[in-house]
């Protein structure tokens, strides 16, 4: 089986089958991180331009790494240091890119659609590393790999999505994967940060942080930024925390073996208090770990999965 | 040199008529509108299984001359008009410079007069730079040719400045024509808040950004007796406010553009920037509510809305795009297409609202009518025409149009105007 597109947009244009294809080859990926020599020729000969014109340090470095276990090229671009300083416009930058022939473009902006508009312009593979507030599909996958390894069937699991809804594009992939794996979802935040229309996605929406963490075997925790609010979407971090962080008793409502998740970085003690950022239930260094796996099985599925050299 | 205009649909909301007549033209005024016209001398134009219709004003067109002729002049403007069956447009005055003077307002009719094949009115701004703290010149620019201000592409945000406005306009019998819009509550956005804004990640402008405005502009309007014309409705909310202003007897008004009454917030999934306009495409509902008001007459007129810009300045991410469709040359096949031909309104309505009205908010006495006397300012329509919208062929500068391919039935025919034949088919 292969990826019916050569994109990797959104999870949007995912099939429940596609995804389980991209987490059965992570599962064989995964390994090869644990070798001495973490290394394999699979794409040999590629070459990768990582984009990004946000900062990141996770997820470009994962990108990275994942195409340079997998053998390929790669190059990385940064706004700050690029003509884009000098006012070059997105397309331009691509289509220059473009003329140097690489393989894959993954793909950073703020701006949502971004992925999308490179992808009309473009002969190569396009992975969106993240685009605005739309979608961030490798953390989607790399937090449906985490969950499967550690919970099971994910058809089975009650899941609950804390914080900045408004903003996140962590949440948009989460929602509509888990709802295409057949998760019950539930989401909470402030009513300033929940957006219109969300109970269209298939997921419980509510302000009471208690009422989406009861029972949940997963409670994955949003990053809120500083600035969200300067624009009152709050009134401050202090408050944000009182009715939304994750704190031991809250965790409480939820099952007793219940994983913590978060896509990072962590404000540590406004959405998750400090000690259970490190406990045991927290799994978030293993969603950073798996998204190595994630993104090889990406890049792997991309090329059109059977490039030179096998999975494992 | 006269014109005789030979069996054509004749259809004036003026004189509530809609029959086969012949009109004579001459001397740029329309001379007689009778059956079986004979007259040796005149040049004949057979319009045979056509509609003819008062000529058709569009009451809010961006032409970008002075500033941006690289999207528009005055010229390609009026050239783009002629093309979509207008005799007349009305030009905002967001300019660089902005038209908040009688020497800009002079300028744009001195282009007009060289190089504009329709009839040019400029509208002038409610304050001066449209930053929305000191009255422009409003008298002086009235008797420079303005018929209307507005400091359109912006509301005015200060209350006070709305009222005094209103007030001081009044004096000159201009309407004040408003962008809705609570620039807070906009909170820039770049499309309408909803389902799709949320699905897609962009910032939604909820439909109370606009509605609170139309509100608050119904109230100053009833209190001071000023004629407040409402640009670009696009809201239940807003038709709904304005047709109970209407109920109640204040001097309110407003346009809808074909893309409000054709388009929903869905298209934006594509990101393509030709759906990208201010106020946005708004929900299925609004577009509901939109078609009620058309047809229950609390939408006075179609306007265009046309607000060119370059391939270039579009095509970027959708957040930095520029708002703003291209629309002399679709407004009214898709008005045909999907308010006639849907059984919405009769074709009397909708010349009402591309001519009748048009003209009577603004106070243009002779047009807008087909009474003898009145200027010569004809448009043709042919309604069994089907066309596929190519917008490669806009005599526009710009082809920043959302309804590219799109297949329609009814076409405009041709125009006079001032009784001069610019085209006819």
């Amino acid at each position: 089986m292969q990826l019916k597109s050569r994109h990797l947009l959104g999870i949007e244009h995912l099939d429940k089958a596609e995804i389980e294809l991209i987490l059965d080859t992570a599962a064989s990926f995964k390994e090869v991180s644990t070798r001495e020599i973490k290394k394999v020729p699979t794409l040999r000969g590629k070459t990768v331009v990582t984009l990004f014109y946000e900062v990141s340090t996770r997820t470009r470095t994962s990108f990275e790494l994942a195409a340079k276990r997998l053998s390929a090229d790669t190059v990385s671009i940064s706004t700050s240091t690029s003509s884009v300083q000098k006012g070059e416009t997105l397309v331009d930058t691509v289509r220059n890119l473009e003329a140097m022939k690489p393989d894959y473009f993954v793909v950073r902006h703020s701006c949502s659609g971004a992925a999308l508009m490179i992808s009309r312009i473009s002969q190569a593979s396009i992975v969106n590393a993240g685009d605005g507030s739309h979608e961030h599909p490798t953390q989607a996958l790399l937090d449906a790999f985490t969950m499967r390894e550690r919970k099971g069937d994910i058809s089975k699991l009650r899941v609950a999505i804390i914080g900045d809804i408004r903003h996140s594009r962590v949440v948009r992939s989460n929602i509509l994967l888990l709802r295409k794996l057949g998760a019950d979802v539930h989401i909470a935040g402030p009513a300033t940060l929940l957006p219109p229309g969300m109970d269209r996605l298939g997921v419980t929406v509510t302000s009471d942080i208690g009422v989406a963490i009861r029972n949940a075997d997963v409670v994955m925790m949003l990053r809120i930024q500083q600035e969200r609010m300067d624009k009152s979407f709050f009134p401050s971090l202090r408050e944000f925390a009182m009715y939304y962080g994750l704190t031991r008793e809250r965790m409480r409502l939820a099952k007793s073996d219940a994983i913590i998740m978060h896509p990072g970085p962590i404000n540590r003690g406004v959405e998750i208090d400090h000690e259970l950022a490190d406990c045991d239930r927290s799994v978030i260094l293993d969603q950073t770990e798996n998204g190595v796996a994630v993104r090889m099985a990406v890049l792997y599925l991309l090329a059109g999965g059977n490039p030179a050299g096998e999975a494992s | 040199m006269r014109i005789l205009i030979k069996n054509g649909r004749v259809v004036d909301p003026s004189q509530e008529l809609d029959d086969t007549r012949d009109i004579l033209i001459a001397d740029g005024k329309i001379a007689r509108v009778e059956p079986a016209i004979v007259d040796s001398e005149a040049r004949v134009v057979q319009a045979v299984g056509q509609i003819v219709a008062p000529g058709f004003i569009d009451l809010h067109t961006h032409l970008r001359e002075p500033g941006r002729e690289d999207k528009e002049t005055i010229a390609s403007g009026c050239e783009d008009a002629a093309a979509g069956g207008f005799t007349s447009i009305c030009c905002m005055p967001n300019t660089n410079p902005v038209n908040d003077s009688r020497s800009v307002t002079e300028f744009i009719l001195a282009r007009a007069r060289q190089g504009g094949i329709v009839n040019v009115f400029p509208i002038g701004a409610v304050t001066k730079g449209s930053a929305g703290d000191h009255l422009a010149e409003i008298g002086d620019m009235h008797e420079g040719g303005c018929v209307a201000i507005s400091d359109d592409g912006k509301p005015v945000k200060n209350a006070l400045i709305m009222r005094r406005a209103l007030e001081y306009a009044s004096m000159f019998s201009m309407p004040v024509i408003d962008h809705c819009e609570d620039s807070n509550l906009a909170d820039g956005g770049v499309m309408h808040e909803g389902y799709y804004s949320t699905l897609l990640g962009l910032r939604g402008i909820p439909a109370m950004a606009e509605e609170t405005m139309v509100q608050r502009d119904i109230i100053i309007a009833a209190a001071t007796g000023g004629h407040v014309h409402i640009a670009h409705i696009s809201t239940a909310g807003s038709v709904a406010a304005v047709r109970d202003g209407k109920k109640r007897g204040v001097r309110v008004t407003c346009e809808v553009t074909p893309h409000h009454f054709s388009l929903t917030d869905k298209e934006v999934v594509s990101y393509e920037t030709a759906m990208k306009m201010n106020p946005p495409l708004r929900g299925e509902s609004d577009v509901q509510a939109i078609h009620a008001a058309i047809k229950d007459g609390t939408i006075d007129c179609i306007a265009t809305d046309h607000a060119p810009h370059t391939y270039d300045d579009k095509n970027v991410e959708f957040d930095y795009a520029p708002f703003g469709i291209v629309g002399l040359e679709t407004a009214v096949s898709l008005a045909l297409d999907r308010l006639v031909n849907t059984g919405l309104i009769s074709v009397l309505r909708l010349v009402a609202l591309f001519s009748t009205h048009p003209a009577r908010i603004l106070g243009l006495k002779n047009k807008g009518t087909l009474r003898i006397g009145a200027d010569a300012d004809i448009t043709f329509l042919n309604p069994q025409k089907k066309i596929a919208i190519d917008a490669e062929r806009f005599r526009s500068k710009s082809r920043n149009s959302p309804f590219h391919g799109w297949k329609l039935k009814g076409s405009p025919a041709g125009v006079i105007v001032g009784g001069k034949i610019i085209w006819h088919d």
